[in-house]
């Protein structure tokens, strides 16, 4: 762990440690600077814990206390006992996975088009894409939600599948063409000089190099799908996905169990980004060659 | 050499591509998991919404709803529960059994709602009173729904707030003159103010304008629109906001603030309220609002149970039947702090909250002063550009100082242009002309 | 659309093919974006123009928007949010990156911890964001305890903490967008650049100016067009924080719909919100037009 990166400069004169030196305050500075930022990012996860474990009265008290003094676990539990906590779990996790499946396959194909040919078009297809982003969810669920009335897929988690999915497709295929831009090409046209087909140097070669970028574009697809409501309230009925189901109701609950809630919506897509993390960087400072 | 890779690095590409599919194909097969706790008829609901209050509300289905068996599915934005009642029924693909709320947000749904005249001599046998059926209605001939419980607005008092009450005043029958001087006298002492406002993007405060600071102060809302006892009212508003906790703007449920100690004193829903007292009533109490030179005005909130055309009306009528029932009346009551809509003796063992709030609608429905105000009857989907109008007025004249006179002068063109648009009758306490123009 | 110069690997075909097989691989994303948003987007833009439910055509929508006494502070709103937080998300973003590419001890651990906010969904960010700057949160609940005196941050008299409260939160809660897209894209720069610059004697800055960034165009460009097009559509934090007294051109859209159930006037509000991304992001393609169009090696 302690390869030189931040490097001193290179004409150093043997017996003179100040680049030594100067090596090891930036190393240190870096660690400064990366807890800092971890304070940063890291306190309010840890301040909406401590809310969410405290008992009702403890969250009224002034100054709040800056650690769990009033630890309950009443509103949790009583959160945790709601009607449809647990079909809510199950619903958003088909519609997590279903979204994260349909977007990568018709995505990558997409993303992999734009990076490496050059064709008519490609400017406003990538408008086209963006397009649908740009229009707030609300004014397209409703028309949406007509049409799966009619086609039978209302209120099931198709329905919230397929809204994602389109929802997701920009993300999926911007990330992934940027970076099938950086796979070389000569290890492509290797592969295929070895006598791959087009399709099996794609995913013998290209794939697993694309991986990081697959990989961020999951973890946006999945924390996307997981923590979408408008969409989702508006497309289901008895069928919700957790947030829909949980967040609806929070914003007119009081503020114990809006914590509780934030939390238990926090924690699923935590481990979902502890499990891509991996892929993300697991060539991290593997040369491509 | 090469052809046998080439062959098996088609493959492989292919086959995790086949599986991919087949991954997706079978998630897409599969069936969702139900999240109303399934059952024969939905309730589906506005009402009821936040955790505690929709798990007391299940329990009452569960125990007073006999012969079916309910799943309940709440939506707390009206505009949601608008939207997916209107889609189901446009499709004819209902799955909504019992559509309740307040009869606001059923307004603008008058054309989906099925006509449920034949239930009204049952609800006429469980005691619920005429006036109130004749609201379900909603200006058509037909019942369109049955009235289900009632609520209305007061003011909580944090019991450390009566040292500052001005001397010689009743607290149970305060003026807006000396509710004002409470709120000005508190605030020197303190140091800061310590009353609160629901002026939050959810706080119900356009009903406090509707309701109560219009009504009393000028016997009308929109026929005395533009009248000088309007600008009395309102310029009252602008002196009690200066003396509001200034974080009131983020406020939409004033038990929390209370129950927190950042405010002493508030005007609100009760069921906003009620949790508030929860753990010291001995340390509370609550009173009707003020009263102004017109008298006390005062709104009452009605919430009825709909069936949506299409819907299954034989499952449906049961659950509004049994709903109807005095004894699940008043455990709704104990429960939730939504009045009975039928003539039931209270009981007296009511949880500390509920009994203080009881005894505050008691109060304001029987002043001598009384005067009752609705909320906005007819205007269907106009009621929230409605209610908009006052918040507008609000902002201009509390948060950004504008003249009351000059400001009302503005918004009454709006009002008209809404007004004009739904062709109402007025409502109460407004004198019911034919058709409701601002004055 | 000019045919560039990168060199596309497309395979000698045996037999002449009328279209680009990039047509084949786009083809399924336009077939589903069409059957699912084509309708839903016809029915939208009718909205803004007609009177009603499919009324005659009508801009009173429009002028309806407009006279709005929240629209044009909705407008400078969301204007400036957007300028002052892109570029400080990008300079974090950029840091935090740069941090974890000299990899200190636990840079795993740190990258997890940076990540977080990703998963945190816009309505819990506002709420958490509101339990620190509330009357009675913890920010002021550490000033007590330090003996200082509480402020009120959020309150409508006191607009620049206001401001800074949702810049904070907004920075907080999506800067990890930008982070994940940079780092997986810092993943795909090969080493050896890097190095052969090193032997030739360009300093740290040198060389992250004139190796790292240009190859890392193509991610920032993704990062921004998207992260831009987001923060046209993102309210929750501010309405959590602010009430209504710091409206943004997209909880005006919701406001419209939902509280005051006119999806005219919504529709119209989602239409300049839709104007002003398209326009941002042609801004951005066409400014950051990647010449190279691939890493030449």
């Amino acid at each position: 762990m302690t390869a030189p990166t931040s490097t001193p400069p290179r004409a150093a004169v043997p017996v003179d440690y100040a680049p030594l030196r100067a090596h090891r305050r930036n190393r240190a500075l870096i660690q400064v600077g990366c807890v800092l930022i971890s304070l940063f990012m890291a306190v309010p996860i840890y301040l909406i814990a401590v809310a969410s474990f405290s008992t009702r009265e403890g969250l009224n008290q002034f100054p709040q206390p800056l650690w769990p003094k009033n630890f309950g676990t009443e509103t949790m539990a009583t959160f945790l006992q709601s009607t449809g906590i647990v079909g809510g779990l199950i619903n958003s996790l088909y519609v997590g996975v279903g979204t994260l499946a349909f977007s990568s396959l018709i995505g990558a194909p997409a993303g992999y088009a734009i990076a490496r040919f050059a064709f008519r078009g490609k400017d406003p297809y990538q408008l086209f894409l963006l397009f649908t982003r740009a229009l707030p969810i609300v004014v397209l669920s409703v028309p949406l939600a007509g049409i799966f009335l009619q086609v039978g897929i209302y209120d099931s988690p198709l329905a919230v599948i397929l809204l994602h999915t389109a929802l997701a497709l920009p993300t999926t295929i911007l990330i992934t063409s940027s970076v099938f831009l950086a796979v070389p090409v000569d290890a492509e046209e290797a592969a295929r000089i070895f006598g791959c087909t087009p399709v099996g140097a794609f995913v013998r070669v290209v794939l697993p190099l694309a991986l990081p970028g697959m990989a961020a574009a999951s973890i946006f697809t999945f924390v996307m799908s997981w923590n979408e409501v408008l969409g989702a309230t508006i497309l289901t009925f008895s069928q919700r996905t957790l947030p829909a189901q949980v967040l609806s109701s929070l914003s007119d609950s009081p503020l114990a169990f809006r914590f509780a809630g934030g939390l238990v919506l926090v924690i699923p897509a935590l481990i979902f980004i502890a499990l891509m993390r991996k892929y993300l960087l697991n060539m991290w400072g593997t040369t491509i060659r | 050499m090469s052809q046998v890779l080439n062959a098996s690095f088609s493959r492989r590409g292919l086959l995790g591509l086949g599986a991919g599919l087949a991954v997706a194909s079978t998630l897409a097969g599969c069936a969702g998991a139900s999240t109303s706790g399934g059952g024969d008829v939905t309730f589906f609901s506005t009402q009821f919404a936040p955790v505690e209050e929709k798990q007391r509300f299940e329990k009452i289905l569960t125990e007073y709803v006999k012969d079916v068996k309910v799943g309940f599915n709440a939506l707390p934005s009206a505009a949601d529960f608008n939207t997916q009642l209107k889609s189901q029924v446009d499709a004819k693909k209902v799955s909504i059994g019992v559509a309740a709320a307040i009869h606001g947000d059923l307004a603008p749904l008058g054309d989906y709602l099925d006509n449920v005249d034949d239930l009204v001599a049952d609800a006429k046998a469980a005691g619920i009173t005429d006036d109130l059926l004749t609201l379900g209605k909603m200006g058509t001939a037909q019942q369109k729904y049955i009235p289900w419980m009632q609520a209305s607005y007061v003011v909580c008092v944090n019991k450390k707030a009566l040292e500052w009450l001005p001397s010689g005043a009743d607290v149970n029958a305060l003026t807006y003159d000396q509710f004002l001087q409470w709120a000005v006298d508190a605030n020197k002492a303190n140091g800061k103010p310590v009353f609160g406002f629901p002026a939050g993007p959810k706080g119900l405060y356009h009903r406090f304008f509707q309701g109560y600071l219009l009504p009393s102060f000028t016997g009308g809302v929109v026929s005395r629109w533009t009248s000088d006892d309007a600008v009395k009212g309102w310029t009252w508003m602008q002196e009690f906001w200066k003396n509001c906790n200034p974080a009131s703007t983020n406020y939409e449920f004033m038990q929390e603030p209370l129950a927190r100690g950042e405010v002493l004193v508030a005007w609100d829903h009760v069921a906003r309220l009620v949790a508030a007292p929860k753990d010291k009533p001995e340390d509370w109490i609550m009173v009707p609002a003020p009263i102004g030179d017109k008298g006390l005005g005062y709104m009452l909130i009605v919430a009825g149970m709909a069936v949506p055309k299409g819907g299954d009306k034989a499952q449906a009528a049961k659950v509004i039947k049994a709903l109807s029932a005095p004894a699940a009346q008043v455990e709704l009551l104990r429960q939730n702090a939504f009045f009975p809509v039928v003539k039931a003796d209270l009981p007296t063992d009511l949880p500390g909250p509920i009994k203080l709030a009881a005894e505050a609608i008691e109060k304001q429905a029987t002043s001598p002063k009384a005067l009752l105000a609705l909320p906005p009857v007819g205007l269907g989907a106009k009621d929230g550009e409605f209610g908009q109008v006052f918040k507008d007025v609000f902002r201009e004249t509390c948060l950004q100082g504008a003249d009351p006179k000059a400001t009302i002068t503005k918004y009454a063109t709006n009002l008209e242009t809404i007004l004009a648009g739904a062709k109402v009758p007025c409502w109460a306490p407004d004198p019911a002309a034919d058709v409701c123009k601002v004055g | 659309m000019v045919e560039a110069t990168g060199p596309a690997v497309v395979a000698p075909s045996r037999r002449p093919r009328r279209l680009s097989p990039a047509f084949w691989l786009i083809l399924p994303s336009i077939i589903l974006m069409l059957l699912l948003f084509a309708y839903p987007m016809f029915v939208g833009i009718r909205a803004a123009f007609v009177e009603g439910d499919g009324g005659g055509f009508t801009m009173a929508n429009w002028a309806r928007m407009v006279n709005d006494p929240q629209f044009w502070p909705a407008v400078r709103n969301t204007v400036l949010l957007i300028v002052v937080i892109i570029p400080l998300q990008f300079l974090f973003a950029m840091i935090m990156a740069l941090l974890l590419q000299a990899k200190p001890r636990g840079s795993a651990v740190y990258f997890y911890l940076w990540a977080i906010p990703l998963a945190v969904s816009d309505l819990a960010a506002g709420l958490v964001w509101l339990s620190i700057f509330s009357d009675q949160g913890y920010l002021n609940s550490v000033l007590v305890d330090l003996g200082l005196q509480p402020f009120a941050w959020l309150s409508y008299q006191n607009p620049q903490t206001q401001f800074l409260a949702v810049t904070l939160a907004e920075l907080w809660r999506a800067t990890s967008l930008v982070l994940v897209i940079v780092v997986s894209g810092m993943q795909g720069i090969p080493k050896d650049y890097d190095e052969a610059a090193a032997v030739f004697g360009a300093n740290y800055w040198q060389r992250l100016w004139q190796v790292t960034m240009p190859l890392l165009r193509p991610s920032l460009q993704v990062a921004l067009i998207l992260r831009t097009i987001l923060a046209f559509q993102t309210f929750a934090v501010a309405q959590a924080l602010t009430g209504e007294s710091f409206p943004l051109l997209v909880g005006e859209t919701y406001r419209w719909y939902s509280a005051l159930s006119n999806p005219n006037v919504a529709s119209a509000y989602a239409l300049v919100i839709m104007a002003v991304s398209m326009v941002t992001a042609v801004i951005y393609l066409r400014a950051l037009r990647d010449e190279s169009r691939q890493v030449k090696r």
